[in-house]
């Protein structure tokens, strides 16, 4: 199932072809998985020649959070926009806890929250106002309301602002009335397109918080640009591109996935000889790759089969030649570059008609306005 | 019973922002400026039929002051509706709440059904607030309260379908100039298609009599109310709002 070709990335899985079906997806089957609250299937949405996304398929357990990745305009909102009913798509289905986005559309939107990107708020309305609106129109009991309107202004910490204008309120507090309005009416699904964005670094670790507590109660759905937010707040990841999921599964899959071998690097002190063919002899060493040189101690970054652990055949080596070992490391591998791999592994191809592309498939979101 | 929290925030929203204030003192300025014209106007009038006896025998305070009153409100009600109901839709576009609005779980059907019923409640308690001049005129004279009545039913209609045409081309358009505009230039011809009428002759002349809301309106304010003309307004007002719910649906489509 993966093409590996040995080119200017090595090791790095690519798609069969660019317009292909990608190789790299793996959906685990049907049984081993939990209850999926969200199951898409083959989604595709074309506006008018733009096509925004193409044969989408993932599926989300229930009580797990999923984070979305991708550069600008890769999709990422268009598909937000079809699992909360706001617009159906051109091909395939989608079905949050059950029920088709499309024709049970009342149903799902019942049991999802939204905040849709940039959280679009009524600016000349007093945040309470809108909660108590938000909450009247998602069916929430006349008795229940100022109470559950004071919870979620207390989750998202806005209790303080509940009586000014929303558009006076800077943008980190919007985000948060956004997300407030979201959690009113505790939905099983919480579609969140960017929930961070626009929040100082307190407030983030506040919204982190607050979403990774949704966990196990509420199956969470985000998209965001940060990667180091992912790997803390989500339990596993989409990566998509240019319309097309490239790559899905929890961090460390995605890792071993995308980055088959193992990286280990070597410093070596006062070495005779020809240290990489040596450690190249090493049982389960696939490559050896020369790094540069720290006040003349020699690194070697040394890539080995994952299932064997060369570590203490590495420094037994160096130490039975005599060489003095500096330092030696198993090298971690962040989904940064995971994402980086995947996302520009797909773009090098030919990178000038890939630019171009990106750059219909980028206005996409925007284009829909009509006039 | 979904479409009432849509009403109560649009309500908010009017009320919250200076939208119903200046629309309200626009129009009592302007309609109060009439009736105080036409009223005086009226009353010199009478006063002269003492000096000349038999010019008074035509003189009628629902013909000569309600009548042209509610002619010159319904004139001014065309250029300011579209005002009214500009917003609705176009600033939702514009500011992305309609992604929002449109998925919580109420029907495209109830949140246009909120936003036509905040718009009308608005315009009627204008209308209300309107009741002072026949109130002046009964305390001067009497007032004949069946004809008042139809004449403001007449409005409720006319307005009405103002209204209804306005929320059309509010859901069209994401720029609000461009819908309130718009709206007035769909309503203007409208109002003086009938003019044409005079020169026309046979079937066209009805016909563009019939298209004419002058002539319905004039019905009414006569103290007359004639099934051809609800039928009239009742079925413009629906051909609008149910071209509105094809228009939000397109717009789904389209993203």
């Amino acid at each position: 199932m993966r093409a590996v070709s040995r080119g200017k990335h090595r090791d790095a899985p690519r798609p069969d072809s660019r317009r292909g079906a990608v190789c790299y997806t793996f959906v685990r089957p049907r049984e081993d998985r939990g209850f999926a609250m969200i199951e898409v299937d083959h989604l595709t949405k074309r506006y008018g020649p733009v096509t925004a996304i193409q044969d989408v398929s993932f599926g989300v357990e229930k009580g797990k959070i999923v984070g979305f990745l991708g550069p600008n305009g890769a999709g990422k909102s268009t598909t937000m926009k079809i699992l909360s009913c706001f617009m159906p798509a051109t091909a395939g289905t989608a079905r949050v806890a059950g029920f088709d986005v499309f024709a049970d559309s009342l149903e799902v939107r019942r049991r999802i929250g939204y905040l849709p990107e940039n959280a679009p708020l009524y600016a000349d309305l007093p945040v309470a106002d809108y909660l108590d609106f938000v909450a009247e129109i998602k069916g929430v009991p006349r008795r229940a309301r100022r109470g559950r309107v004071a919870e979620v202004m207390d989750r998202c910490f806005i209790r303080d602002m509940q009586h000014r204008l929303i558009g006076r309120l800077s943008k980190g507090y919007r985000q948060r009335v956004g997300l407030a309005q979201a959690l009113l009416g505790d939905p099983d699904v919480l579609i969140l397109d960017e929930p961070t964005i626009g929040l100082d670094p307190k407030q983030i670790a506040e919204i982190r918080a607050l979403i990774r507590s949704l966990a196990g109660q509420h199956t969470v759905i985000l998209s965001t640009h940060i990667l180091p937010e992912v790997s803390m707040v989500c339990d596993g990841v989409i990566i998509i591109n240019r319309g097309r999921i490239v790559a899905q599964g929890t961090e460390t899959e995605l890792v071993e996935q995308v980055f088959p071998a193992a990286r280990v690097e070597v410093r070596v002190a006062g070495a005779s000889g020809d240290v990489a063919q040596a450690l190249r002899a090493v049982p389960a060493v696939l490559n050896v790759e020369l790094l540069p040189s720290r006040d003349g101690v020699q690194g070697f970054l040394v890539e080995a089969a994952r299932d064997r652990d060369v570590r203490s055949d590495l420094a037994s080596l160096v130490l039975s030649r005599g060489w003095a070992l500096k330092e030696l490391h198993q090298v971690g591998m962040s989904l940064e570059e995971v994402f980086i791999r995947v996302v520009a592994g797909e773009e090098s191809p030919d990178a000038a008609v890939v630019a171009g592309d990106a750059l219909a498939v980028e206005e996409a979101p925007a284009a829909p306005e009509d006039r | 019973m979904r479409w009432l929290p849509v009403f109560k925030k649009e309500m908010r929203l009017y009320f919250g922002s200076p939208v119903a204030y200046v629309v309200f003192a626009f129009f009592l300025l302007i309609s109060g400026w009439f009736f105080s014209q036409i009223f005086l106007y009226y009353s010199d009038i009478s006063m002269r039929s003492f000096m000349q006896p038999g010019m008074g025998q035509n003189l009628n305070i629902t013909e000569n002051v309600m009548r042209p009153l509610l002619t010159n409100m319904s004139v001014v009600l065309l250029f300011l509706l579209p005002m009214v109901t500009m917003r609705l839709f176009a600033e939702e576009k514009k500011s992305g709440t309609i992604e929002l609005l449109l998925t919580y779980p109420v029907r495209d059907g109830e949140v246009m059904a909120g936003k036509y019923v905040a718009a009308l409640v608005l315009y009627i308690l204008l209308l209300v607030l309107t009741l002072l001049y026949p109130g002046i005129i009964a305390y001067f004279t009497r007032v004949e309260w069946g004809p008042m009545f139809t004449g403001y039913l007449g409005l409720v209609l006319t307005g009405g379908t103002f209204l209804a045409v306005g929320l059309l081309i509010s859901s069209l358009t994401e720029n609000q100039i461009v819908a309130g505009f718009g709206t007035f230039g769909v309503l203007l011809p409208f109002w003086i298609i009938g003019w044409g009428s005079e020169f026309a002759g046979g079937t066209f002349r009805s016909v563009l009599q019939y298209l004419s809301i002058t002539e319905h309106m004039d019905t009414f304010s006569r103290g007359l109310i004639d099934t051809k003309d609800l039928v009239y307004y009742l079925s413009a007002i629906a051909l609008a709002l149910f071209l509105t719910l094809r228009s939000l649906e397109s717009k789904r489509w389209r993203g």
